[in-house]
């Protein structure tokens, strides 16, 4: 199991060397996109429209997160950052890194099927945070540098932030393939089927 | 009668700032043990991450997780208490005033128009539980339940043919079923019994137990310890990406049922357990229990 730091945008020979149990940190922007992101952004490019997007996405890294955000004295500040369930984006998420050339998605809980597949062919990689420890990532945030949509709601929004040492996140998928919460969970199964046997 | 109102809303906002930015203790040390014990590197990076988490919240009053939960009260009240029809009003307050202090993330939604309410009070939330007591005091729990871990409780209607062993195997499938979806390690409430609302309101209730004190009733302690063994030996461990430790507890409520009925209630209970437990005394002074 490797450890790395990556700052973003990172290229298709940075996803490639990540390897599921690797652990990773992240410099430099990620941007934050949920359910109306991904629905919105998807609506733009299926109408031939992606000169309509905010900006270009192209190798950075797509958080799965609605913040907790707040003006402070004319700013935005991040009081929580913390990861949301990945798994309500695993039907739109194939497209949306064909789309728009995202190489990190990530967030917590997993993804599954489509998207390993999704990230095999696009060479993506599925980066897990652990659930819950908002108050890490909130430390993580140097600033929000921009927000596109706040129409959608602020946790719904896509916020534009600079990080420095995101992490510790875990490549839970890789661009070969692998996904580590599917080996976990097909594991789980037979031995489960084995311990109620015995009930 | 003004000035208890205003103590009463005053400690109400209290509490749920000190389960925003705190976990139980017995919960702290059930995570540190569990760090202790894991050997794969990616479960020690998790529960690492987990305890570094619970000091920088803490320590930099930031909220434990993003999802800052639905507020949820269990309320003893005793019956010379001086203050009860209007006592849902007051939390009610209490409820918006600790979302614009803390700062709360607004999670009351219409299901109907998908309008969020803004400040976490709606229709039936906030939610609250209400058992009169005999004597002067009121007893609060607190718990700011997110949305990841309530969404893999389950609740089976088994036919009581099937008896312990039924049980037993329905909360294996629920494990299977929630796998990393509820931010484990978790703590696995379970209610046996009761009607299907009961169940589930114990399985819920079961979750407040002490992790560290054994269940006073041997054959029940008894299931709970191979229950946890069992959850564990699946090997999903810290969010689901492998370990030992998929669950710190299992916890066990129940009740009488119907004859034809055999209601079990499971319900997960994510690490980042922000509860909090208080006594107002008839003053409306408050003195809490929980999480110190």
């Amino acid at each position: 199991m490797a450890g790395y730091r990556l700052k973003t945008p990172v290229s298709e020979e940075d996803v490639r060397k990540l390897k599921v149990g690797d652990i990773v940190y992240l410099d430099g922007i990620i941007i934050t996109g949920r359910d109306q992101v991904h629905r919105r952004a998807l609506e733009l490019a299926f109408k031939g429209e992606k000169d309509k997007m905010p900006m270009n996405l192209e190798g950075l890294a797509l958080y799965h997160c609605g913040p907790i955000v707040r003006k402070v004295d004319g700013e935005w500040k991040i009081f929580g950052f913390g990861p949301t369930t990945s798994a309500r984006m695993d039907s739109v998420e194939t497209d949306f890194i064909r789309e728009f050339g995202i190489r990190l998605i990530v967030g917590k809980g997993g993804m599954f099927e489509k998207t390993t597949r999704g990230m095999k062919e696009y060479k993506a990689a599925y980066l897990a945070y652990p659930g819950g420890t908002s108050a890490v990532a909130t430390s993580a945030v140097k600033r929000v540098v921009d927000v596109h949509w706040l129409d959608l709601g602020s946790p719904e929004a896509m916020w534009v932030v600079k990080v420095e040492n995101f992490g510790p996140t875990m490549v839970a998928i890789d661009s070969c393939g692998n996904n580590l919460f599917i080996d976990v969970l097909n594991k789980a199964k037979k031995l489960a089927e084995e311990a109620k046997a015995q009930m | 009668m003004l000035n208890l109102k205003e103590s009463l809303r005053s400690g109400l906002v209290d509490i749920m700032r000190e389960a925003a930015f705190n976990v139980p203790q017995d919960v702290k040390e059930a995570l540190q043990r569990a760090y202790e014990i894991e050997d794969n590197s990616v479960a020690k990076a998790n529960l690492r991450a987990i305890l570094r988490n619970i000091e920088v919240s803490k320590e930099k009053k930031l909220p434990m997780c993003q999802d800052t939960g639905t507020p949820i009260f269990f309320i003893e009240l005793g019956e010379d208490f001086p203050l009860k029809s209007e006592l849902k009003g007051i939390i009610e307050e209490a409820v918006r005033i600790a979302t614009d202090e803390i700062p709360l993330r607004p999670n009351a939604v219409n299901p109907w128009t998908y309008k969020n309410s803004g400040d976490n009070t709606g229709r039936f939330v906030p939610i609250i539980h209400l058992d009169l007591v005999p004597g002067g005091q009121m007893k609060v729990i607190y718990l700011a339940k997110g949305g990841g871990s309530e969404n893999t409780s389950q609740l089976f209607m088994l036919s009581p043919v099937l008896g312990l062993s039924g049980i037993k195997r329905a909360i294996i499938d629920a494990m299977i079923e929630a796998g990393p979806k509820p931010c484990p390690p978790v703590i696995v409430g379970v209610g046996v019994g009761g009607s299907a609302n009961m169940a589930l309101k114990l399985a819920k209730k079961a979750t407040f137990k002490r992790l560290n004190e054994l269940n006073p009733d041997p054959k029940i302690a008894g299931v709970e310890a191979e229950l946890l063994e069992k959850i564990n030996s699946l090997g999903m461990g810290p969010m689901g990406l492998g370990g030992k430790t998929y669950a710190l507890a299992v916890k066990i409520e129940w009740a009488h049922r119907h004859p034809a009925s055999l209601p079990v209630g499971i319900n997960t209970q994510c690490w980042a357990f922000r509860r909090a437990e208080a006594i107002f005394d008839n003053s409306g002074e408050m003195r809490l229990l929980v999480p110190p």
